[in-house]
């Protein structure tokens, strides 16, 4: 479980993020909702350290982020892995090197534990034979598969996933999914995503946070969104024709 | 161990073949302009190959070298750095638990500063090689009279202040240049700009240190 609590962030004189304050479930699919520029990406860098919050607390599984020294923070992302909007792979490295890394780095296992390890989570992505292929040699859904078995390669207890969906096409976004969702459950591993896809919302929001100008506007789950009453998130969520014809259906019926 | 060892091949290593030509070229040319140089026909045609020699150990095979490696491995070294900042790969390496800067940096400079005394020796070698080459080809000196001059008077202190001279550079042309990859933010164009930059500063602080060193040392 990861718990936020009122959490500010500001660039210079901008504040981007103003009193934010949510809690992330163990084994749900915890969805970081909003438009773009409204802070998704912010939270979720401020969430795992990559940006210094301004005020605030955070809490993984009640151990403060926060306040912990340098070495512990270095210690506690040992448990965390992070499928970045790009992918982020290392262009030096073949698919197989790159999901191997981490534990090259950190595990003790030896060579045929580690390949063990690797070939599962290959397989576990789908990409069993793309091992010896280079980031440049392979397709967006197949990057962010390989960004997927490296966050998992570790056996994270928090998986973060910026935008996993920007880029690929519906089928593959719905199999990204489908992969994270299975991927949370499965290991029962807290999970937050940050999205504006509201396919992703409507197929895997179990807990869903909707942020508008860095601003906690509504929290609930993929169940209460089309039926909310919040003028800023009706804004966001029926912007989409597919979404505005299936409420109107539900009024008429 | 094995990042540094990578480094070591990829920037030095790599390095040999534009350090050989353009060390021939330089020690040609340099011949040549001492020879033009020489109008007085009671000096002895030797003294080009020590004038040759000693432009070489001291200027040439250490600052010049410094100064187009500044360019070559320099702005390696801020693109590489520079399209991991920008791609989030260093960010990804944070995540990971890893200190991206001593991962990524570190192997760098040792490997530029431990290459960089050994590419200067080879600039050496071949710069004479190349002034033995055009000098006899132009009918300016003979190859004995040359390689006389080459070992007249010959001060084995210019190789130690050349040495101590590359091992600064190599240090500044490694972190300078690092620096202004892991600080870039943006795109391909700031990184683009982050190389050009590295390689001005670069240059500028290979010669202030040339200044300062030769003053120090010699």
């Amino acid at each position: 479980m990861i718990e936020i609590k009122n959490l500010y962030k500001s660039f210079e004189q901008k504040e981007v993020l103003k009193n934010i304050s949510k809690v992330f479930n163990k084994g749900e699919t915890n969805l970081i909702i909003g438009r773009s520029g409204s802070g998704k990406t912010v939270l979720l860098k401020s969430i795992v350290g990559l940006h210094e919050i301004d005020r605030g607390q955070i809490l993984y599984d009640n151990r403060d982020f926060t306040s912990m020294s340098t070495k512990l923070r270095k210690k506690l992302r040992r448990e965390m892995g992070m499928v970045f909007q790009g992918g982020a792979l290392f262009d030096s490295l073949t698919v197989e090197e790159n999901i191997r890394f981490p534990l090259d780095m950190f595990s003790v296992l030896t060579p045929s534990e580690k390949q063990k390890q690797v070939d599962f989570c290959l397989e576990r992505v789908n990409i069993a034979d793309a091992n010896k292929l280079s980031p440049s040699e392979i397709s967006g859904g197949m990057k962010k598969r390989v960004a997927i078995a490296r966050a998992i390669v570790m056996n994270p207890k928090y998986l973060f996933c910026d935008e996993p969906n920007s880029g690929l096409d519906p089928e593959t976004s719905l199999v990204i999914d489908e992969l994270i969702h299975s991927i949370t459950v499965d290991l029962q591993i807290t999970t937050i995503i940050n999205t504006h896809d509201m396919n992703s919302v409507m197929e895997i929001g179990d807990n869903i946070l909707f942020i508008s100008d860095g601003e906690m506007c509504w929290e609930g789950n993929r169940k209460d969104i089309l039926h909310t009453e919040n003028q800023k998130l009706q804004e966001f969520v029926f912007a989409n024709k597919q979404y505005q014809r299936i409420r109107d259906d539900k009024i008429n019926q | 161990m094995k990042q540094t060892f990578n480094e070591i091949e990829n920037l030095g290593v790599n390095s040999v073949g534009i350090v050989t030509v353009i060390s021939i070229f330089m020690g040609g040319i340099i011949t040549l302009q001492v020879a033009y140089n020489m109008t007085n026909p009671l000096l002895p045609t030797y003294l080009i190959g020590l004038g040759n020699r000693d432009t070489l150990i001291l200027e040439f095979s250490s600052t010049i070298l410094a100064l187009i490696m500044a360019g070559k491995i320099g702005s390696n070294i801020t693109s590489e750095i520079g399209s991991m900042k920008v791609t989030e790969q260093i960010d990804s390496l944070e995540i990971m638990g890893v200190n991206s800067a001593s991962y990524l940096i570190l192997p760098k400079i040792i490997a530029v500063v431990m290459m960089f005394p050994l590419l200067y020796i080879l600039s050496v070698f071949f710069g004479l090689i190349g002034g033995m080459i055009v000098g006899p080809a132009v009918g300016a000196v003979t190859v004995t009279d040359y390689l006389n001059g080459v070992q007249y008077l010959f001060n084995p202190y210019y190789i130690t202040f050349s040495l101590i001279k590359c091992l600064v550079f190599g240090f500044l042309i490694a972190s300078i240049s690092a620096f202004f990859g892991y600080t870039v933010e943006g795109g391909a164009f700031d990184v683009g700009s982050a190389s050009t930059r590295a390689v001005v500063n670069t240059n500028i602080m290979i010669l202030v240190w040339d200044l300062i060193l030769t003053q120090l040392l010699l």
